[in-house]
């Protein structure tokens, strides 16, 4: 790991302010893939610029319908928060299922969507629960958020303060994990929402992405057997030692199937 | 340099450290406490696995400076008065390993474990050794003497 000068702010303005005056500056969150990505060298900022003092970027909100998760929030958190299961179980299912306890201890919302890794659990939570993702500059509707493998549709500098998912009438999250690096394979979030029923899936492809032939199929009530004549094309759909196209496109129909069944309608 | 400083096992430690210093570095290269293994040093093994503010994390995927301040428990720190820690007592009991290098990070994690779970089913245990990765023992014996050793912390 390349050295670099490291700032712990007290606050977002303050953050902000670190991250503009350096050269090439990161922020820090839970550093669960920052950290191993200097450790190879596969990026080199001059600056890192630690989130963990900022308490405005702390803590979990449920009002009547919506669950507002600040973006310092870690995982493990998440996952053990009474207030987020009774308000979205299918939420804190899906958080108490990312990487390891140890990972889940220190890795955050903010970080995993910002980094937007293809595998990664929660964008499919913020994509098909319909969440807004807010920033130090503005809300961002999650159908606009997630714009390619490790891509965002954050600016330079602009930083992730919290994520506000509505409450579904229904949700269920299914992975399929890689047997060795307990990444997604596959995951499927199916939501029942007010506008509609919306599935995102994770892992299969470059980035995250709704399978709009399998929301029309569910539109009807949540049930697998609804998904009988629907299909997901293989078109664009990772192939790598683990998966063929086909099979990822197989598996989502089979892991939406899972979660329509498991939330039930 | 910047200076980090935070507890580890109850004493108070501080020092000068590169920006860019692991925890696990940190713990063993400056304080001499290498029963904190670097096993694979890509985050996937556990074999590094300390407590912070008392959770369990990877100290190689953590830099020093983000634990300034804080609470570290290492494995030397659990045993008192020269008794193993129940959870170390049932790992040597029921033959939980092989080679020991594991050991220190499996021992963490299961302590973890129980603090939060203090009777936890064979699934849960097997579901929360996920971040830690033995070649030896092929996880039978870990897992009964995490078991025994829930029910020696008194679960």
């Amino acid at each position: 790991m390349h050295d670099f000068q490291y700032h712990k702010p007290g606050s977002v303005a303050d953050a902000a302010a670190a991250a503009a005056g350096a050269e090439d500056g990161s922020f820090l969150a839970g550093g669960q893939t920052l950290i191993p990505t200097l450790k190879q060298r596969l990026a080199a900022p001059s600056d890192l610029v630690d989130l963990s003092g900022v308490s405005e970027l702390q803590g979990i909100t449920v009002s009547g319908d919506s669950v507002t998760i600040g973006a310092m929030t870690r995982h493990a958190d998440v996952a053990a928060s009474g207030d987020v299961a009774a308000a979205i179980l299918a939420l804190a299912a899906l958080a108490g299922g990312i990487g390891d306890p140890q990972v889940r201890n220190r890795g955050t919302i903010g970080g995993s969507i910002a980094n937007n890794d293809p595998a990664a659990d929660y964008p499919a939570a913020v994509l098909g629960l319909n969440a807004t993702v807010n920033t130090n500059k503005r809300s961002i509707a999650a159908d606009d958020f997630f714009t390619g493998m490790f891509e965002t549709a954050l600016e330079e500098g602009e930083l992730i303060t919290s994520v506000s998912f509505p409450v579904p009438e229904a949700a269920n999250y299914q992975k399929f994990h890689n047997p060795a690096s307990r990444y997604a394979l596959v995951g499927v979030m199916v939501a029942k929402t007010g506008g509609g029923v919306r599935v995102a899936v994770t892992g299969a492809g470059p980035c995250v992405f709704r399978a709009s032939s399998l929301e029309q199929a569910l539109a009807g009530g949540l049930s697998s057997s609804a998904l009988d004549g629907a299909s997901v094309s293989a078109d664009g759909l990772n192939s790598d030692i683990h998966a063929t196209p086909e099979y990822r496109a197989h598996l989502v129909k089979v892991m939406a199937g899972r979660a329509a069944d498991a939330a039930g309608g | 340099m910047p200076t980090v400083s935070m507890s580890v096992n109850g004493k108070q430690y501080s020092g000068e450290v590169e920006a860019r210093t692991l925890l696990s570095q940190f713990i063993r290269d400056q304080l001499g406490l290498t029963g904190t293994h670097i096993g694979c040093d890509t985050s996937q093994c556990g074999a590094c696995v300390v407590h912070v503010d008392g959770r369990s994390v990877k100290s190689c995927t953590t830099l020093a400076l983000q634990a300034d301040g804080a609470d570290v428990t290492t494995i030397e720190g659990l045993a008192k008065d020269g008794q193993l820690h129940p959870m170390q007592e049932a790992f040597r009991e029921n033959h939980g390993l092989q080679c020991g290098f594991c050991t220190p990070g499996m021992v963490m994690s299961a302590v973890d474990l129980v603090n939060n779970n203090p009777n936890p089913s064979e699934e849960t245990i097997r579901e929360n050794l996920d971040g830690n990765i033995c070649r030896c023992t092929g996880y039978h014996n870990i897992v009964k003497a995490v078991k025994a050793g829930a029910q020696g912390m008194g679960g």
